[in-house]
């Protein structure tokens, strides 16, 4: 019975491996980026430079067609220029990066759509938007976990000044030059995991495995590393619920697994013991000291 | 002992406006310094100056130590107290130097950490978030972590500001035993009182420098209301600054 519901799909159907193998690699890469993004007030950001990475992918396609790599390097390009472009803007002039994230997203935005008006072709962007994660191939696959393992990588090298960034960035710039590169790594990352989940679930929803564990996580715990453990666990969670849930009652699935993320966060919302609604609403008898 | 900083007809400002204004004079390796002078007066400015913050609109700064020597504690610390980082972590980052970007911290550092941590009371605090301290013990922090950084010249943008007595003469005790140690240290500080009984030389600034030497001798009641008088005006149509005036 149990296993009919939670383990047959899986062992039955190769599709469905590939998936749960896809969505559990990008949990892993884009828990810990989620995590930083929301610490360093970024949340939004995200989304931004979903909607950057969406042209340059489109590009890919125009070009080559439904081509993993034309439209993962399309992605990277206009991802990494508007990252780039924003932070360095951002560091060398007045402009917060905020402002300058905004601008430099919806001049990419814009040019997408310009270029893809002048070929004439009334492109089919769903893939792009929604994703396909019940049909990643090998070569997909393949990307999908290099980007988290690489994610992983790079963080645990960046890990002490991507911190101290977020904490003190004054304190960071007083002792090290280091600042300036970290971030931008880390803006590269977030583009790199980006384009990888668009091929599984869209840029659009893509983002979401990014931000939802992240924001439940906070709610439990007031400790780094477990906040990124935590974010890790509830995106893989999401990802083996939501395929189940879409096998079962035939519902597409990169909404599905997006929306059992956004069900984690209610319940954090709720019931988490680090600012949730119900413990403040029913406070325990306070401490002696 | 030889001079750790010179200024040379410095001049820093913002947007071409100076807050400080002409300033010439040498600091001393292990001079314990107070700078002192009304609001606006650029005092802030200098030590930005000094931490390589700021780039002078004029003039320069010739300065002896390396920047990985200079530790400098700004005036509003831009920290994120929400930040999920507890009080011990925090105080590690002053290893910087030597841990570096990737490397580990080892068995006598932590020592060293937990020793810092000590020195400035805050033992049994180790644990806490930085979220949950109050302005007091956060300062404290900060000190523990300069004591780890080991600088030779500490530059400290008013360090004392909305603390009470004890917190005060707690950290007053540790910028006396930095200097004890040779270390230069500048102090912009506004309780007078305060530089009279621990500092023994004083720079008073309002824009141009007042007077700069022995606290007694700066700190008189002629130079105070001189450095009262001054203005803080911001002038958008104000004449390009006449070379000569330098002199």
């Amino acid at each position: 019975m149990i296993y009919d519901y939670l383990i047959a799909p899986f062992a039955e159907f190769d599709f469905m491996r590939r998936a749960l193998i896809g969505s559990i690699a990008l949990a892993v890469g884009a828990g810990p980026i989620g995590v930083l993004m929301m610490l360093r007030r970024m949340s939004l950001a995200g989304d931004a430079m979903a909607h950057a990475i969406l042209p340059g992918a489109a590009i890919g396609f125009l070009a080559a067609g439904l081509n993993l790599f034309a439209m993962t390097i399309g992605g990277l390009v206009a991802g990494f220029a508007v990252a780039l472009g924003a932070g360095a803007v951002a560091r060398a002039t007045q402009m917060k990066e905020d402002a300058a994230l905004a601008a430099f997203y919806l001049i990419s935005l814009a040019l997408g759509v310009l270029l893809v008006s002048l070929r004439g072709s009334n492109v089919d962007l769903l893939h792009v938007l929604f994703g396909t994660v019940l049909a990643l191939d090998d070569a997909t696959l393949l990307l999908i976990v290099s980007i988290s393992s690489f994610t992983l990588l790079a963080l645990a090298v960046l890990w002490r000044p991507l911190v101290l960034e977020s904490v003190d960035p004054g304190f960071l710039r007083s002792v090290s030059r280091a600042g300036a590169p970290t971030h931008l790594v880390f803006l590269a990352l977030v583009v790199l995991n980006l384009v990888g989940g668009f091929h599984a679930l869209g840029t659009l929803l893509a983002v979401g495995m990014m931000m939802l564990p992240a924001a439940a996580a906070r709610f439990w715990t007031r400790e780094l590393t477990a906040m990124v453990g935590l974010s890790v666990l509830v995106g893989a969670l999401s990802g083996v619920l939501g395929l189940l849930i879409s096998y079962h009652w035939g519902v597409p699935s990169g909404p599905s697994i997006i929306l059992v993320a956004g069900a984690s966060y209610a319940l954090s919302v709720l019931f988490g013991p680090v600012g949730g609604l119900l413990p403040r609403l029913a406070p325990r008898r306070h401490l002696e000291a | 002992m030889g001079a750790v900083l010179s200024f040379r007809d410095l001049t820093l400002g913002y947007e071409r406006h100076p807050a400080v204004h002409h300033l010439a004079g040498d600091v001393t390796e292990g001079a314990l310094l107070a700078v002192c002078g009304p609001n606006g007066a650029g005092k802030s400015t200098l030590l930005k100056g000094i931490a390589g913050v700021l780039s002078p609109l004029a003039g320069r700064i010739d300065c002896t130590i390396a920047s990985r020597d200079i530790a400098y504690l700004p005036q509003a610390a831009e920290i994120d107290r929400s930040f999920p980082i507890d009080v011990y972590d925090l105080v590690s980052m002053g290893l910087w130097h030597r841990s570096g970007l990737f490397g580990g911290i080892a068995r006598a550092d932590r020592a060293r950490i937990e020793q810092a941590i000590a020195t400035v009371g805050l033992e049994g605090f180790e644990n806490r978030p930085i979220g949950t301290l109050s302005g007091g013990q956060m300062q404290r922090t900060l000190f523990a972590r300069l004591l780890l950084q080991e600088a030779r010249l500490i530059l400290l943008d008013e360090p004392f500001t909305a603390l009470d007595a004890g917190t005060v003469a707690d950290l007053v005790a540790l910028v006396e035993r930095w200097n004890g140690e040779g270390r230069t240290v500048l102090a912009v500080l506004h309780d007078l009182e305060l530089v009279r009984s621990h500092f023994p030389q004083t720079l008073l600034l309002a824009r141009q420098p007042v007077a700069w030497g022995e606290t007694r001798e700066v700190l008189t009641t002629p130079n105070l209301s001189a450095a009262r008088r001054m203005c803080e005006a911001w002038d958008e149509t104000a004449p390009f600054c006449a070379p000569e005036q330098a002199a």
